[in-house]
């Protein structure tokens, strides 16, 4: 194990106030440290001198919740493919390197505090649509709904998606499309989804647009940023749904029924 | 009705619904620049090649033909741009703070530089459409200089317009500067197509991706030709 | 207080039916008058919010992280139990039933039990109907794998992320009520006090982690979901802000602690690898499935390269002690295991304290891609971490404290000895005993809240006029201005050391004395070492910052604060309970082979701690297990 001394350019924030850069010199790292270990030693260091730690948020510490949610010299989570913050380990920096650490930037993202950023959004997105209409108790028996492997399989692709919002954070737009379409794609995949697909769809999209994210330019930093590795291709099925799902509203989409209904 | 145009209003206003309609028109703009093309090559047929097809396209319909590919490519373009300037400007204000440092790991030039390549292009579009379709500053007009007799019947001599148009240089070098753009818009504006639309998969994701770059080839190399060939192999002469 | 357990009358097989047949039911119209407080958004805390206002209740969640589905049921790898028998291998509700009892080493209440084994059926029902994106076979029906200490192969997984998966689906449902409007979130937003009224819990005080705000909330009835009490030991694979407060809390208004040391060790963890670990990381134990554990024979090829070390110098210590279960022995023998042969100073890694899970033989027989398949992921993360492949050397594992049994009492219908006073889950004591086997974890979340509590909660509520209590009650102004006093004053001690330094220093003495294995002369010292240690955070703890804004350091002084706490009462416990069982070892009770002695006779019992004031001398409540279906016998696995 060796020791690194690196230079930390660090964003400070309060909410509601500009931030700005803050220079913190990290010496004597252990390379085995995960950086948010390394967060963690310059913190108590900036305790010890009464100083006011830097906060960030964080929580499993083991690449699933999703809670981590640093630039990292301009990537969100850092260099390493597929990998979170905190999964992010210090071995994978040389000493005397200049470290960049900025909260995920984005209007619909707005910073609480340091490095700390407001992802409510993702939720909202999700309660316009990103559920099965089934009440507990209902469900018929698990095998009664045969799912084929492959299909099986894609949907548990977009699953992985742990919503931290790198994808956002990487955006040149800072839009949110990769997660939407993960989120929709996994349930308009499946025979559960098809029920509500349209409505999901729309409903999903809309309320994604009116979070205030950027539009998706076909640009794929997000699938480079994104920890799961959660493929682009989900975007695509979500414009496809988006457009037929539109056909369907608009145009009643086969099903007859009057106006006046409920 | 009204339900109907709820729909399709909230359509637009939507960022897929307004990313649906600039592959669209983008998709009738490419079939356009493929056509364009494939008439301008005609100039290496000939005067009686190109100054056919000339009268063609402004004889068909008794006239209206052309008016109504005017009009619809404008609608194409006119669409195109708008609804692209208003994304780009929501991208913008989609990310207020700006980051301290960037970093970009996958996303081309081209498709970075996409509205900066258009609005270029447009640019030339207004001064090419000054140039030979409405041309100002110019004598293309003037049937005693630009008339062709095509099977007993005067037409505009189209051959001898693009000779000269081209012959001098600042317009061809505009020209070239410009086709170089369409390349790299159309680089990524091609492939995109097929994602946005749905399209893609998979599979199929890099064959699109290849004939995006093909297609961007074939019509720099075909359009630019026309230039090279006039200033530096004599075409015309 | 004598603990009524409320367990039904009848046959084991028929009393979950019977009850709930017998429960009394509130109509439509009046359940909406009721409001259901739900602290914590995990497995337990979503489904029982959205299956609770499904049925019409008033619901408000509260969760510390910044969304739902962050909540730390996430992070669970392996599997979800289910007694299906879609293997057609022999399971059974009475097998999984059986398995779970002999699993927890006797020590867990039959009937829970039962009923868990009975709705575990459901849950895999309502969790597809989801659209959870379960392992299939080509079929296209689930599939199955074997786990842990099971000899049959009922557990369900989504790839190595059974718990997000799980957890998604019980968020989305959640989700789903939030948009009708029947659940109020509110994320961000930790829970500082319960409040009592009239000996019932009516309400809860909670700080907004953003504007630092504390607030009270008022309800009918109180859940508490907020899972265990691991990070008392700072390292453990729980997330790092997992904590005890929301239990603690409403054990210092009245509620029983059962079975505090009762605490899981997972036998395949990442060795500590430095003083700055902040966590460990857990590697699923369906590793087990085709690795093998093994340590050097000698003392002295602990420095070799593994590859160094010869076949015949090899000790495969699993398959030797317990040649059926081998490698799949259950989590607290396997943990046990590695730690003796470590204390044989046969450990590896740095620090001695690591035993090999090597993948050769498997890799050999199946090919790299086949093991590739089966744990790409898994391996990813180990070369992550630890900078090690393991396809080209083995892993080293450690055991690391990763789930805790033990919880608030609570009877048949999850209900404490406080009324009013739900608490579901991990954070409850009743259903592993004194040692929860694999895939089992996942399974009680859900089958607490989506089923069990939608039944058991009407029960209570019928009792109650709805909307009785409200924050103007003077219960909760006193509740109100002690949090604000308690905040104030950790902000204002202003000492030199920070809160990290207190927990870490905290872990270790608890982990040393009342980790994997426990002795008087040990317990006794904590018992003493603790009191000490929570008299200098008091005086020595310094909280930057201040509590009118995000303040991460006042969020963990609070948690380290009740950790103090609860920690003497994990010690106390481990000291009264003079047996072995299941989690819990105390040395001086054990078989000459090594094996845990349990003493049926004097040690039959949930030890149900009442709080006193004096932290020192809580009074211990027995309830006594009896066992009509499962024979008491000694836990075998060889």
């Amino acid at each position: 194990m060796s020791l690194l001394n690196l230079q930390l350019k660090v964003w400070r924030q309060n909410k509601g106030q500009t931030g700005r850069f803050q220079d913190i010199e990290a010496r004597d790292i252990p390379d085995h440290a995960s950086f948010l270990e390394m967060m963690d030693i310059v913190n108590e260091r900036l305790i010890q001198k009464g100083e006011e730690p830097v906060a960030f948020d964080h929580d499993c510490r083991e690449g699933i919740c999703g809670m981590c949610s640093m630039t990292i010299n301009g990537m969100p989570h850092g260099p390493e493919k597929a990998t979170t913050t905190c999964q992010l380990h210090m071995r994978k920096f040389r000493t005397g390197d200049t470290i960049w650490i900025e909260p995920f930037r984005a209007r619909a993202f707005p910073v609480i505090k340091d490095l700390m950023v407001d992802r409510s959004a993702f939720d909202r997105i999700q309660q316009a649509g990103g559920f099965v209409t089934v009440r507990t108790g209902s469900a018929p028996d698990a095998n009664s709904i045969l799912i084929g492997k492959d299909i099986a399989d894609a949907a548990m692709d977009a699953a992985a998606c742990i919503g931290c919002g790198a994808c956002v954070a990487a955006c040149k737009n800072a839009s949110a499309m990769l997660f939407v379409s993960a989120k929709a794609g996994q349930l308009n995949s499946l025979p559960q989804g098809q029920p509500e697909k349209t409505k999901r769809t729309l409903g999903m999209v809309r309320q994604m647009d009116k979070e205030g994210f950027g539009n998706c330019t076909n640009q794929y930093e997000c699938e480079a940023a994104c920890p799961k590795e959660i493929s682009v291709r989900w975007i695509t099925k979500l414009n496809r749904d988006y457009a037929v799902a539109t056909v369907h509203e608009a145009f009643g989409g086969g099903v007859e029924r009057s106006e006046g209904g409920e | 009705m009204s339900a109907v145009f709820d729909s399709l209003s909230r359509f637009y206003a939507s960022s897929i619904g307004k990313k649906i309609l600039v592959a669209l028109t983008g998709a009738a703009l490419v079939v356009f620049v493929l056509g364009h093309m494939i008439g301008n090559l005609l100039v290496f047929a000939g005067p009686e090649a190109i100054n056919e097809y000339g009268h063609m396209l402004q004889s068909s319909l008794h006239g209206a033909g052309v008016w109504i590919a005017r009009l619809g490519l404008l609608a194409a373009v006119g669409i195109h741009i708008l609804a692209t300037v208003q994304l780009t400007a929501s991208n913008r204000a989609a990310r207020q703070d700006r980051y301290g440092k960037n970093a970009t790991q996958v996303a081309s030039k081209a498709s970075r530089t996409m509205i900066w390549s258009g609005l270029t292009i447009l640019a030339f579009i207004v001064y090419h459409l000054l140039h030979f379709t409405v041309r100002v500053g110019n004598e293309y007009n003037n049937p005693a200089l630009y008339s062709y007799s095509l099977h007993g019947e005067t037409v505009h001599n189209v051959y001898k317009m693009v000779i000269d148009g081209f012959s001098w240089w600042p317009a061809s070098a505009f020209y070239v500067v410009a086709m170089v753009l369409l390349y790299t818009h159309l680089s990524h504006g091609v492939s995109s197509l097929f994602q946005t639309l749905g399209l893609a998969t998979h599979r199929t994701w890099p064959l699109f991706q290849k004939l995006g770059h093909a297609y961007a080839l074939l019509i720099v190399i075909g359009n630019c030709s026309i230039p090279i060939a006039i200033l530096f192999f004599g075409l015309g002469k | 207080m004598p603990l009524d357990s409320k367990i039904p009358s009848g046959p084991m097989a028929e009393k979950w039916s019977k009850h709930k047949q017998d429960s009394k039911l509130i109509n439509p119209k009046n359940k909406r008058k009721y409001t259901v407080l739900v602290v914590g958004s995990g497995l337990a805390g979503s489904s029982a919010a959205a299956t609770l206002a499904e049925l019409g209740y008033q619901v408000k969640c509260f969760c510390f992280q910044d969304s739902p589905r962050r909540a730390h049921s996430i992070a669970a790898q392996g599997g979800i139990n289910a007694a299906k028998n879609y293997q057609n291998d022999g399971d059974s509700v009475h097998r999984l039933f059986y398995d779970t009892v002999k699993g927890g080493d006797f020590r867990a209440r039959e009937a829970n039990v039962h009923r868990l084994a009975e709705e575990s059926i459901n849950i895999i029902d309502q969790c597809a109907a989801q659209g959870v994106p379960f392992a299939r076979e080509y079929g296209g029906g689930l599939a199955n794998r074997s786990f842990g200490g099971a000899q049959v192969s009922r557990t369900f997984y989504a790839r190595g992320q059974t718990g997000q998966q799980l957890l998604l689906g019980a968020y989305s449902a959640l989700n789903k009520e939030i948009a009708r409007g029947s659940v109020k979130m509110y994320p961000r937003t930790e829970m500082l006090d319960v409040v009592v009224v009239d000996g019932h819990a009516k309400g809860i005080i909670t700080r907004d982690l953003v504007t630092g705000k504390i607030e009270s909330h008022a309800g009918d009835t109180v859940l508490l979901c907020s899972g265990g009490y691991g990070n008392v030991f700072y390292l453990s694979t729980n997330a790092m802000g997992c904590n005890v407060t929301a239990t603690w809390r409403a054990h210092r208004k009245g509620a029983y602690f059962a079975n505090p040391c009762y605490t899981q060790i997972h036998p395949t963890c990442i060795p500590v690898s430095g003083d700055y670990q902040s966590k460990l990381t857990l590697m699923s134990e369906s590793l087990r499935n085709d690795g093998r554990v093994w340590a050097p024979k000698n003392a002295a090829d602990c420095g070799k390269a593994p590859h160094e070390i010869p076949e015949e110098a090899r000790d495969y210590y699993l398959e030797r002690k317990y040649p059926s279960f081998g490698n799949l022995a259950p989590r607290d023998i396997s943990s046990r295991a590695a730690k003796e042969v470590c204390d044989e100073g046969r450990g590896v890694g740095p620090g001695g304290r690591g035993v090999y899970l090597d993948f050769a033989e498997s890799i050999q027989q199946f090919s790299q891609k086949t093991i590739a398949e089966r744990y790409g992921n898994l391996f990813d993360m180990y070369e992550r971490i630890t900078g090690e492949s393991a396809y080209k050397q083995p892993m080293r594992i450690y055991p690391a404290v990763h789930y805790t049994m033990g919880g608030l009492w609570v009877d048949y219908n999850l209900m404490s000895n406080l009324p009013g006073l739900h608490v579901l889950g991990e954070a409850n004591f009743s259903d592993h005993g004194a040692n929860r086997l694999g895939a089992s974890a996942l399974m009680q979340g859900l089958a607490d809240g989506y089923f069990v509590i939608p039944t058991t909660i009407a029960p209570y509520l019928v009792t109650q006029s709805p909307g009785s209590v409200t924050t103007s009650h003077p219960e909760f102004k006193k509740a109100l201005e002690e949090a604000h006093a308690r905040t104030s004053r950790l902000l204002n001690i202003k000492g030199k050391r920070s809160v990290d330094s207190f927990h870490r220093e905290l872990g270790l003495l608890v982990w040393d004395k009342c980790g994997m294995a426990r002795d008087r002369a040990g317990l006794t010292e904590a018992l003493q070492r603790i009191p000490e240690l929570r008299e200098e955070f008091w005086n020595n703890v310094t909280v930057p910052g201040s509590g009118e804004a995000a303040n991460p350091e006042l969020e963990k002084a609070g948690r380290v604060a009740d950790f103090m706490e609860f920690a003497e009462l994990l010690c106390l416990d481990a000291l009264n309970r003079e047996e072995s069982c299941g989690g819990h070892f105390r040395t001086e009770h054990q078989y000459p082979d090594g094996e845990a002695k349990r003493d049926d006779e004097n040690y039959s019992y949930a030890a149900a701690w009442e709080y006193t004031g004096d932290l020192a001398n809580p009074i211990l409540n027995k309830e006594q297990l009896t066992f009509e279906e499962v024979h008491l016998a000694v836990r075998s696995y060889k």
